[in-house]
């Protein structure tokens, strides 16, 4: 069962150097321990695109799709047997990184 | 069929709703893990017991032959409905119908049901809907009642958080050591939260009291206090229910007003609920184990049950554990509590003075205006009491309540 874990950031701000040392420890205990499956950081909303092909030719619009005060800065996609563990790796990885994090199941 | 085996039916079917509705379920989500099928199968089962009891008699054991009719209803519905593939349907079906060996105290099939309808990861509406219906065996509508929600609004409730535990894979099983007595008090709370559902009913035009919800709350009480047994806590809020639940005929008056602790009619409260309240609350000081906020608050409650009179009091002692209780939950709520009962110790102007710095926290708290208005009437300060039982009416609360305080405020 894998599980989309999704960083929520309010600011501007990029992680501390702090803030990146729990990270990498965290996910050197993701690969030691077989939760692994990848992570990434993304850019800010203000760098997104969206494409609406819906009607044959692709709409470009600038900006992400959603004004909101939150937005996702990165995420992890971890393996994991069911909901109590992820939620315990998920509490590990918003300690480590120091903002919530969203959880939520691949179908 | 007489009329006489008619009603013996009808009994048994309402005992055996009661005691075996949990253990039914229960064992249907273990083996066929999805609570959808093991609801629907143990529905149609009791649906299928309606039908035949009255004219095939009640069956020798009850339980068993729900649970071996649920089983089959299950297997039908998942073949019809064909949600599986084959080899997994396969396996379901041959698996063996006897009954596993009995597991450990914690390790039952009824706590594991109650720790997956109370898992944190669903709002506190969806577990208190979801224990109520998978737990005890309410039906939907009498779960929308007891909530004033509409029916298709509750049905969504409790399908929406079905549909999260199987899509994001609640496990189906009582949470490890390290996070258990977390865990548990989330169960407690959804419990207590049942309970004074019934016990101070939140709407203004509904019942005040609904003894059909607190004695549900009481009941799946007992369930978990017996799974835990050494649960602290588990205990407490058993014995805070029940010391509560004996007072509740003598709470009401026959005009439908509130009637408060200290103007209750004591004769009419429940001795043995009291006595068994007190054993429990007996039983946690001996172990001699720090007492939580349940057991505590049970405490309390078996001061003021204790006394013959209400004049009888022993406030220093409702003080003393408010005090702890202040300690271990320093919120606004419990500092008002603490405040009502040194005002029957020191006085109501030392009362009086604790309460105004809790004003701001709890302008929107009925109880707080309402006890300042008690307490300005008890100094003469009637222009002020009268001031603060019309804040108090002008929030919102139950009708039991409000024409109390409309009594009180006009005699004030």
């Amino acid at each position: 069962m894998q599980y989309l874990v999704s960083v929520l950031n309010d600011s501007n701000e990029l992680a501390t150097p702090e803030e990146d040392a729990a990270i990498d420890a965290f996910n050197d205990k993701l690969q030691a321990e077989g939760h692994w499956v990848f992570a990434g950081g993304l850019g800010a909303p203000a760098s997104a695109t969206v494409i609406d092909s819906r009607n044959g030719e692709p709409v470009m619009t600038d900006g992400p799709f959603v004004e909101t005060k939150e937005w996702i800065v990165g995420f992890w996609i971890m393996e994991a047997p069911d909901l109590g563990a992820a939620l315990r790796l998920a509490a590990e990885g918003s300690k480590a990184c120091n903002r919530r994090i969203e959880v939520r199941p691949f179908l | 069929m007489s009329a006489a085996d008619a009603g013996e039916a009808g009994e048994a079917l309402a005992r055996t709703h009661r005691q075996e509705w949990v253990r039914v379920v229960a064992s249907l989500a273990r083996r066929f893990g999805d609570l959808d099928v093991a609801e629907e199968a143990a529905a149609e089962a009791f649906a299928v017991a309606v039908e035949r009891w009255p004219h095939d008699g009640v069956p020798p054991n009850p339980g068993a032959w729900l649970t071996t009719t649920a089983n089959r209803k299950a297997i039908d519905r998942i073949r019809r409905e064909n949600r599986r593939d084959d080899k997994q349907q396969e396996a379901l079906m041959l698996r063996d119908e006897a009954p596993p060996e009995p597991l450990g105290a914690v390790d039952d099939d009824r706590l594991r049901l109650i720790f997956t309808c109370c898992h944190p990861a669903l709002a506190m509406e969806a577990r208190v809907a979801l224990t109520l219906r998978m737990v005890g065996g309410l039906t939907v509508p009498e779960i929308a009642r007891a909530f004033l929600v509409q029916e298709r609004a509750m049905a969504r409730r409790i399908t929406r958080a079905k549909a999260k535990i199987a899509q994001a894979r609640i496990p189906y099983r009582v949470a490890s050591a390290e996070d258990l007595p977390a865990r548990v008090s989330g169960v407690l709370a959804v419990l207590f939260l049942v309970f004074n559902e019934g016990y101070l009913a939140t709407g203004p035009y509904t019942d005040p009291l609904r003894p059909s919800l607190t004695a549900e709350a009481i009941r799946l009480a007992r369930l978990v206090r017996d799974l835990l047994p050494d649960d602290g806590e588990a205990a407490g809020l058993l014995a805070l229910m029940l010391l509560t639940e004996a007072r509740r005929t003598a709470r009401v008056a026959d005009d439908g007003a509130l009637v408060p602790l200290g103007e209750q009619d004591r004769s009419a409260w429940d001795t043995a609920l009291i006595a068994e309240g007190h054993r429990l609350v007996r039983e946690r000081l001996a172990s001699g184990e720090a007492p939580g906020r349940y057991q505590l608050l049970a405490a309390v409650n078996a001061v003021h049950t204790s006394a013959r009179r209400a004049g009888d009091t022993d406030w220093r002692q409702v003080v003393a554990l408010y005090d702890q209780l202040v300690r271990l939950d320093p919120s606004p709520v419990v500092a008002l509590n603490r405040a009502v009962a040194v005002a029957e110790l020191d006085g109501p102007q030392v009362g009086l003075a604790l309460m105004e710095p809790l004003g701001e926290a709890l302008a929107g708290y009925r109880a707080y205006h309402a006890a300042r208005a008690e307490l300005l009437r008890r100094l003469g300060r009637s222009a002020e009491a009268h001031a603060a039982y019309d804040a108090a009416i002008g929030l919102p609360g139950n009708a039991a309540e409000t024409a109390y305080l409309r009594r009180r405020r006009d005699g004030a």
